[in-house]
């Protein structure tokens, strides 16, 4: 299975996230954004980092890149998408996930060992977690605080559509303490956290993250 | 040449931390006008002439699509007199 990885400018996390992808036992192929080629791949993880500098609003720029253009088409039809952080933040900007990633509320830049309780396991990115597993992975962000009207709220909370919640303190200000959501269908997901960090003990805090790579294997190898 | 400005502002029910940290330095600089502020953004766009109705209309639709995210932010455009 080929699992693409893209490349923005100013992308900081594609060389963890295709190690990530490499652990799991999956090909990791490198996609840059200016172009709409997806080079074949069976799912796309767009990466953390800082894209054209959070210029405008994190990842508004990058949403209009014409990879993504691609990748929006791909999406709506059941391509496993997954964005981390600023890839999360793409996702919002580019209409695949609802909501926006905003300033956290206490101003800080966040870097932290996270403890998120997974709240669904049906989503192709989330299939190897159980209901209520809680998990620890690195978090390091300024804009992670997910905001969203009541209504879309109720939606995401009716729906089961988000995967993960903060555990203990709300870090960032977040609604409903929400780290990850997922859209209709279940195959995109967007997560503040970096699973990618989480996928050896001898770099990360533990190795939960790398489960989010291999159930997207599990998903699309059956 | 013609100037047409958008305005961009986050909804006043989206908590704005810089808009709070700037409005909790003003009273220690000694001014004390301010119950409180938020921060917003302002582009200048200059144009070729005066701005025309269609040019206007692809600057709005550029706003709503792309300067602006009105999930969070609200935006006005105007001409520069």
């Amino acid at each position: 299975m080929r699992v693409g990885v893209v490349t923005f400018p100013g992308t900081l996390d594609d060389r963890d996230a295709a190690r990530a992808v490499e652990y799991a036992g999956a090909d990791a192929v490198s996609l840059w954004h200016g172009s709409d080629d997806l080079k074949h791949v069976d799912a796309v993880v767009l990466p953390g980092g800082f894209s054209y500098g959070d210029y405008l609003r994190c990842g508004a720029i990058s949403a209009k890149a014409p990879i993504m253009k691609s990748i929006i088409i791909a999406a709506e039809h059941g391509f496993p998408v997954l964005g981390i952080c600023n890839g999360f933040q793409v996702l919002a900007e580019a209409h695949l996930l609802p909501g926006a990633l905003t300033r956290n509320a206490d101003m800080h830049f966040l870097c932290t060992d996270q403890t998120l309780k997974i709240e669904n396991n049906k989503t192709l990115w989330t299939n190897g977690f159980s209901v209520g597993q809680e998990i620890v992975i690195p978090m390091k962000n300024a804009e992670g605080n997910f905001n969203c009207d009541d209504a879309t709220l109720n939606e995401l909370e009716q729906e089961g559509r988000i995967i993960a919640r903060y555990v203990g303190v709300n870090p960032n200000g977040s609604r409903a303490d929400i780290a990850g959501i997922t859209n209709k269908r279940g195959n995109v997901v967007g997560l503040m956290p970096h699973p990618e960090h989480a996928i050896d003990l001898l770099t990360g805090p533990s190795k939960d993250g790398l489960t989010f790579f291999t159930s997207v294997l599990n998903a699309m190898v059956k | 040449m013609g100037k047409i400005i958008v305005e961009v502002m986050l909804k006043p029910e989206i908590l704005d931390p810089q808009g709070q940290a700037v409005g909790n330095a003003l009273p220690r600089l000694g001014f004390s006008f301010a119950q409180s502020v938020r921060q917003g953004k302002r582009f200048e766009i200059e144009v070729a002439g005066e701005p025309t109705p269609a040019m206007l209309a692809d600057v709005e639709k550029a706003a709503e699509e792309f300067l602006a995210n009105t999930v969070i932010e609200t935006f006005v455009v105007k001409v520069e007199k």
